[in-house]
Parts: C-alpha cells; structure tokens; sequence
C-alpha cells in the first residue's frame, strides 16, 4: 500500500522526492546506529551492576575510565596506541562478514604476521631502514593473507565452516610462533622471554606527525578508509555486496564466488599481518609471546560493534581502545580486579550479539520518507 | 490434559483392543468445498468422497488443489464454504489436532521423524499425551503388541537414521495407526522413495485398507501408482472436481484427459516468424546430481533456435529446478556440455555477457536478488561493472545506476517507492518485474525462465508473458521451464516434457496432444 502512494511521489514530485531521498538516507543512517547504541548503553548498565557490587560507585568508575582513556592528552595517545591494531584486526573480521563470512581468526593473522615481520626484519642486514620497513610489512600482510586465506579456500572448495577454521588456525599460529621463538628463530640473549633477535632501534617505526604514537595508527586509519572505498564504492566490493546477500543470485549474475571470497579472506588476512607488523615494528622489536594480547579477539568486538563497516571501524577502535587503556587506571584507583577491562568487554559482546535480532527491526524513517 | 487429549487416550485404547480389525473405519465426505485465496479460487465447490476401507487416489496437475482440500481436511485452512462430514456426521475441523479427534491423520511428502531417535521414541513422542516420565518396559511391551498386529515390523530398537527411506515413510504410516488414524491422507508419499520401496509402501497400504483398517486418500500424480493399487480416483481440475470413479473403469488416457483437460488452450500472443533459424542454444547430454550427490538430470539433449520458444512441461520435481540452476550457473554439471551458437558456454560472468544469456528464474527474491540491496542496484546486477556505470574502470557510480533504475521503474511500471528503496519491500509481481527490466534490457540472445509468473497477479502474469513472447519475436532462443500448462501451450512453439530427470516426449506445439503429454508427466513412458 505505502509503496503504490509513495510511487505517485517519486514520479510527479521530482525535484522534491530528491531531497526526500537524501532526508531518508539521513534517517537511515542513525536506524543503523540505532542498535549498537542501544547495545552499548545496556552494556554499560550491567557492567555498573557488575561495579557496584564490587564496593564501588558506577559512575565514578566511568568518570574515571572517560579520564583514563580520553581525558588527557597523555591517555588520549595511550588510547590511540591501542587503537591502531584494533582497526587492522577489526577489518580482519568485518571484510569476510560482507561476503557472509564469520572469521574469528584475527589473532592468528596477526602472530604470524608478527613471526614474519620480525623474520625477515634481521634477515635484511644493513638495508636502509625504509626498505626494512616495506619488506616487514610485505612479509606480515603475506603471511596474515595466507592464514586467513586459507580458511577462506578451506570453506569455498571443501566447505569447511570457516569460524572454526579460523580460530583453529590460530592456535596453530601461536604454536608456531612458541616453537620459532624458541628455536630456528631465537635470539640467544633473550633468556627469560624467548623472542627473535631484535629489528634493530634505526629500523623502529617511527612516530605519526604530531602525536607520540608510532605509524601503525596512520596505517589503520588508512587501511578502514580503503577498505570502506573497496567494499563500498568498488565493482569488487559490489559483487561481495552480492555474494553476501545472496549467493545464488550472485551465480546467476555470473560472479567468481570462490574468487571473491578467497581475495577478500586473503585481504582481512592481510590487515591483521599488518597489525602484527606494526606490533613488532613499533612495540616489541621483536615476535615473542606479547605478540598474542588478543588484539585479535577484540577485533571481533570491533567488527561486529561497527557492523562490518570499514569507516565505522575507526571510532570504534578509538572507543574500545580507550577501554582498554582505562584498565590499568580503574586497578590503581578502585582495586577493580585487572579482569574488569575484560569484563566490560565480554559483556559487551554478549549484548551485541543478543542485540543482531534488532537490527532492521527499528524504524525511524517516517512513512513519507519512504519508510514502513 | 485437554479434552482433546483424552478423546486421544480414549480411541488409542480402543485401538489396542480387538475390535479395530474387524470394525470398518468411518467413511469422509467433503461436500461443495470452496477457498479462495485473494482473488484466486483454489478450489471451486469440490466434492469428494473417501468409502470405508478403500484406497482412493486424489489426481491432479500442480495447482490443481489437492494440497488445498487435503489442507482443509487436516484444519490447516477453514474452507470458506461447504462441509466435511465422518462417517455421515458433519464436523468442523478447526486444527490438525481436532482432525486427530476425528481419527484422520496425515503422512507428509518429507519425513516428519526425529532421526537421532529409535522407531519406539519417535512413536511414543507422536502421542498427544506423552506423560512426563515414560514408563519404557510397559510402552515396549504395547509397542511390541501394537507392532505384532501390523502387516509390517520395524524393530522398535533401531535408530531413524539408519532406516531406508522405504522404512521411513512406513514407519510414518504405523505412526499413523499409533495415535489411532482411521483415516490416513498421504501426499505424494513416494516421491523421495524409489519405485521399488514405493511399491512396498502402497502395498502394505492397500493391504491395510483391504483388512478394514485404515481407509487411504493419496496425493499423487504418478499413473502407474493410481492404476496399480487405487480402488476409486478423484481427479481435480484447476480447483475443480475434473471426474471422479472406480479406477477399474478408467484408462490411464481419460485420466489424462480429466487431469490437463481435453482442449490444447490457444495461445493469444502475437508471434511472428523467423526465417531459417538455426540452433542457437543446445544442451548435450547434460547430467547432475542433487544436493544429497544423487543423480537427478539424466543426459537431457534438447536445442533451441533463435526466435523459438521451447516449454519444458512436467510435475515439477522431476529435475526442472535442478537443469535451471544449472544454466544458472547455480548447479555444477556432472558431465554434458552447453553450446550457445555453437560455441561451448559455461555460466560464468563473462561468458554470459558475451553470449547475451539471461535468465528470469523463479522466486526472484530468493534466486536474482539480493533482498537489502536497492532496487537500482538488483536492476544493476548485469552491468555494475561496465560504463557508462563505472569510472576509472573500477569504481561503481551510484548516480549511473540510479538514473538506469529510474528508467526501469518507469519502462517496466515497477511500483517502488524509488530507486534506493531495498527490494525486499516490494511485491512479489515488482520484484518480478523488476528482475524482468534487468534481464531483458539490451540485447538477449538466449533467455531462459523458470515458472516466471509463478504467485502472480494477472496483471504481471499476462505483462511477463508478452515481455518473454517480445524477446522470442526479437530472436531471442527462450527456454520455458513451467509447471503450468497452460503457461507452457501460451507460449511454447515446442513442447518437451521432463519425467525423473529426462526428457520423454517432444512434440511442435501446434500438434501436441494433451492427454499425450499428461501421460508422459504422469510417467507414463516407464
């Protein structure tokens, strides 16, 4: 019924239907962000149960956490340090998630990226420092693209379900990275914490212009916005779009299913690689077990509060990073046990996921705009 | 525990006793049954009659309404006229459950088991009063009674899984007499059965009608099954009564002919001729399998010229979904070649831009579009990527597919609320035709559509038909996969009809034989 009335207005009322579509877009949108606000809020109510129940006052706990992670310029920069892999991991879920993937195996990506940045670092010699840091960050996005575009082949050409897949691969990931550490890789001085031998201080990543925080944050935020481009603007990221709605429409429109799911898994790969990189090229120097903080596991969180959206990645890793960057504060200040930080994102992503059956199911356009 | 329950309760116990065997189950009557779903009747005005212990088949092509007056049977739909009367006594019948009170119960084309259960779980489960804590020795020991008096025995022990489909759909049957069925309606009980098991299956059936058990009514559309074990048949009509009577008194060729009618329906639309038209789209011996890795189209050779419409007619089911995913690029082939102009044609992107092949599948929201994409992008689907729809050769211009979808809206009267709206919202009939607007602009040198009018309006029905009639005109080589003959004889030039994955029976439209080819679909070439 509305859609036969607001046919006459689309056809004898051009010029106005115009802005009225661009008014629907508007209202679109912030339907879109409906659901992971609400999602948020919920969480934040139930971690302050969680808060109280400890002894403490919620909101003095969130006052502090919004001091810890953005209230100085010194927190503000703590939470862009962990910002920058979250976006990298972050993407590592949300490109497989358009073509209708589920990939949880950021973490691993980002080891082996990690392994073989740090491999191929000292291996270089005396290489300038620009060169170092190109092949560093060829070989970790390589090696990301192979473990997550594997689990991607795995699921086009033998259907194996590419969530577990994913998260198995990771563990090999991380024994791997245990066994080079502590073998063909490892740095005879490093005793107590086996790691590979050091890239070197020359070949360190430097600082992004303006802040005192290393490149890796320009190379999220570059790599969201290509990303966004990519799926969102390109002929490739139209297919996914189609491959992720519908498969079999889009194998009558004739795409390479396999092709596109393979390349993009091989991407999200590359990204998590690349968050290893800048790991090891910025923070550590080197691939030892620091390499698995679960970047990984919270780029899930990040993807998914995002909703797969590469551009929306960014305020969300600046968000959960800030939380993160909060933990060590909310311990000194309230004795909160260091797992609270954990807590708070666990139950976030319960809610999140609680919260998917929502999503679509929230109006806000108005009925002239289009909407039912 | 409802009343219900107990009358349940009630008759299980009498069926345990003696009596049942000897005392005839209640004759079912339908009288004058109408339903009208929007502006369609499904079914007219119906009579039926199921006579005590007898095994009646209920005939009729897809549509026809059998599913229809079984359902008002059963309580899924109330007829909105005429009345069901058991055993002479008018009842109303208002859910599955109440149509259980009643003792009539219904077997399902597909298996309704928990297959992780044994035979005797998934008995006891099918009970109305499955009490909370299950005694097993006592219902083993009635089991192991219950199973003594049937005609055929599965082991109360063995796990569903491990049962053969045969034994499956017999155990469906037992679960039938189990709660206390008197009268069982089956729909189209063998067609996940191999001829061999079906005939087990109807046999003890008709067994169990000729002992006075049980009376049967049995959808189905296969002759050969009407003829060997059914005692009267009723035939159905696009939702009318067609005929009805003893099946010892009717030949398979009037069955046919009560079933697709006598008349060849005219087609209407304009056609017009081309000269010399070579075969333009040819199939080779083309073979695939079902999801399950079972064989299912059976080296189907067929060709198709330029400017001809070629209808494939059959009781769907019999390999037509699967040969369309397959030029859909939606199925791999097993073996067999497809050549367009000669040249061989594998259903990939570029292939079937440079082949000019496009296809209008059926339930284009499930098969051709994606549901939260735009209108203007599912109308783009065929052309994203080329200009003048693209810059730089790989970046999407919305504004181009807009304006294109615009167009369309307009052309093909799509009713949507504008170009960016998703398609999901849109009716069936614009979705539709709005997958039709995407096929069929630019050139077409094959199209290839399955049911495309299927769920329509008539508006849509008869706007899709001259649009595919358009593009046969426009030398266009069409390949019509229908389950609606009349949609088949509209449009067709040839007919072919499609039986368990082969093509049986090819004639020119203009000299085919209806009761020919309801015998063939009704596989009458076995």
């Amino acid at each position: 019924m509305s859609a036969s009335a607001s046919l006459g207005t689309a056809q004898t009322e051009q010029p106005d239907s115009v802005s009225k579509l661009a008014l629907a877009r508007v209202f679109r949108f912030f339907e879109s962000l409906a659901v992971p606000l609400a999602a948020l809020l919920v969480s934040f109510a139930l971690f302050g149960v969680f808060v109280a129940f400890t002894g403490n006052s919620p909101l003095d706990v969130y006052a502090e956490m919004y001091r810890g992670a953005f209230g100085t310029w010194f927190s503000f920069q703590n939470t862009l340090l962990r910002a920058a892999p979250l976006m990298l991991t972050g993407l590592c879920t949300a490109l497989p998630a358009r073509l209708g993937l589920i990939v949880i195996g950021g973490e691993g990506a980002l080891v082996m990226g990690g392994v073989a940045a740090a491999a191929i670092g000292p291996a270089l010699g005396g290489a300038p420092p620009p060169v170092v840091t190109l092949a560093m960050a060829t070989f970790g996005m390589a090696a990301g693209a192979l473990w997550i575009g594997a689990a991607g082949a795995l699921r086009v050409l033998r259907g194996v379900n590419e969530t577990i897949s994913s998260l198995l691969l990771s563990y090999i990931a991380i024994a791997l990275l245990n066994h080079l550490v502590e073998g063909p890789l490892k740095d005879p001085t490093s005793l107590n914490k086996p790691s590979t031998v050091h890239i070197g201080d020359h070949n360190m990543l430097a600082n992004t212009p303006g802040f005192d925080v290393h490149l890796g944050l320009v190379f999220g935020i570059v790599a969201c916005l290509v990303c966004y481009v990519l799926m969102d603007r390109t002929t490739f990221g139209f297919g996914g779009r189609i491959v992720g709605g519908n498969v079999r429409a889009a194998r009558l429109s004739g795409l390479g299913v396999k092709k596109l799911v393979i390349i993009t898994c091989c991407l999200a790969g590359a990204a998590a690689g690349l968050a290893g990189m800048v790991e090891v090229a910025a923070v550590h120097g080197r691939a030892n077990a620091s390499l698995v903080a679960g970047y990984g596991y919270s780029g899930i969180l990040v993807a998914f509060l995002a909703r797969q959206n590469p551009l929306a990645i960014i305020p969300v890793s600046l968000l959960l990073g800030g939380i993160g960057a909060s933990g060590g504060l909310l311990q000194r200040a309230f004795g909160l046990p260091d797992a609270a930080v954990a807590v708070l994102q666990g139950t976030l992503f319960v809610v999140l996921l609680a919260s998917e059956t929502y999503q679509g199911r929230i109006r806000l356009v108005p009925r002239a705009l289009g909407g039912s | 525990m409802t009343a219900a329950a107990e009358v349940v309760r009630l008759e299980s116990t009498l069926d345990t006793s003696h009596v049942r065997a000897r005392q005839p189950p209640l004759s079912l009557e339908a009288v004058g049954v109408s339903k009208r779903f929007g502006g369609l009747a499904a079914l007219d005005s119906v009579d039926f009659k199921l006579t005590p212990g007898s095994f009646h088949a209920l005939l009729g092509e897809n549509g026809a309404g059998k599913s229809t007056l079984v359902k008002c049977i059963m309580g899924f739909y109330q007829a909105d006229e005429g009345k069901l009367l058991v055993g002479g006594q008018p009842i109303t019948v208002k859910s599955p459950k109440e149509a259980q009170r009643h003792g009539i119960g219904m077997v399902y084309q597909h298996f309704t088991l928990v297959e992780n259960m044994s035979v005797a779980e998934n008995l006891v489960l099918s009970r109305a009063d499955v009490p909370r804590i299950i005694d097993w020795k006592k219902e083993k020991r009635e089991l192991e009674e219950f199973m003594d008096e049937m005609p055929f025995r599965i082991s109360p022990e063995r796990l569903v899984r491990k049962l053969a489909a045969g034994e499956k759909q017999k155990l469906e049957i037992l679960k039938q007499l189990y709660v206390g069925s008197r009268i069982v309606i089956l729909d189209e009980p063998t067609s996940v059965l191999t001829p061999q098991e079906a005939d087990e299956v109807l046999g003890m059936l008709r067994e169990m009608a000729y002992q006075g058990r049980v009376s049967v009514a049995m959808i189905t559309h296969k002759f050969r099954e009407v003829v060997a074990y059914s005692d009267e048949v009723t035939v159905l009509r696009r939702g009318k009564l067609a005929g009805t009577g003893k099946t010892r008194d009717l030949t398979p060729e009037a069955m046919a002919e009560m079933m697709v009618g006598a008349e060849v329906p005219r087609a209407s639309l304009e056609r017009r001729e081309l000269e010399g038209a070579a075969k333009f789209f040819e199939l080779d011996k083309l073979s695939a399998n079902d999801d399950l890795g079972l064989k299912v189209l059976e080296e189907v050779s067929l060709s198709v010229a330029a400017g001809e419409i070629v209808g494939i007619a059959g009781v769907s089911g019999n390999g037509q979904d699967e040969l369309v995913e397959v030029l859909a690029g939606q199925r791999p082939t097993s073996s067999g070649s497809v050549r367009v102009d000669g040249k061989d044609y594998t259903p990939t992107r570029a292939q079937m831009r440079q082949r000019r092949v496009r296809l209008l599948p059926e339930a284009p929201l499930k098969n051709a579009c994606v549901g939260n994409m735009s209108v203007a992008e599912n109308i783009g689907f065929r052309c994203y990527d080329e200009p003048p729809n693209t810059s730089l050769g790989w970046l999407v211009r919305g504004s181009a597919l807009r304006s294109r979808a615009r167009a369309a809206i307009q052309e093909y009267g799509i009713k949507a609320p504008g170009p960016d709206a998703p398609i999901a919202g849109l009716s069936g009939g614009n979705v539709q035709r709005a997958v039709l607007a995407r096929e069929l602009t630019g050139e077409v040198n094959v199209l290839i559509a399955a049911n495309p009018c299927f769920g329509l309006d008539f508006a849509a029905v008869s706007e899709i038909r001259t649009r595919i009639m358009a593009a046969r005109n426009s030398g266009s080589a069409v390949l019509l996969v229908s389950s609606d003959l009349e949609e088949i004889f509209a449009l067709s030039d040839r007919i072919l009809v499609m039986s368990e994955g082969r093509i049986v029976y090819e004639s020119k439209a203009s000299e085919a034989n209806m009761a020919d080819i309801g015998r063939h679909m009704g596989g009458a070439h076995h």
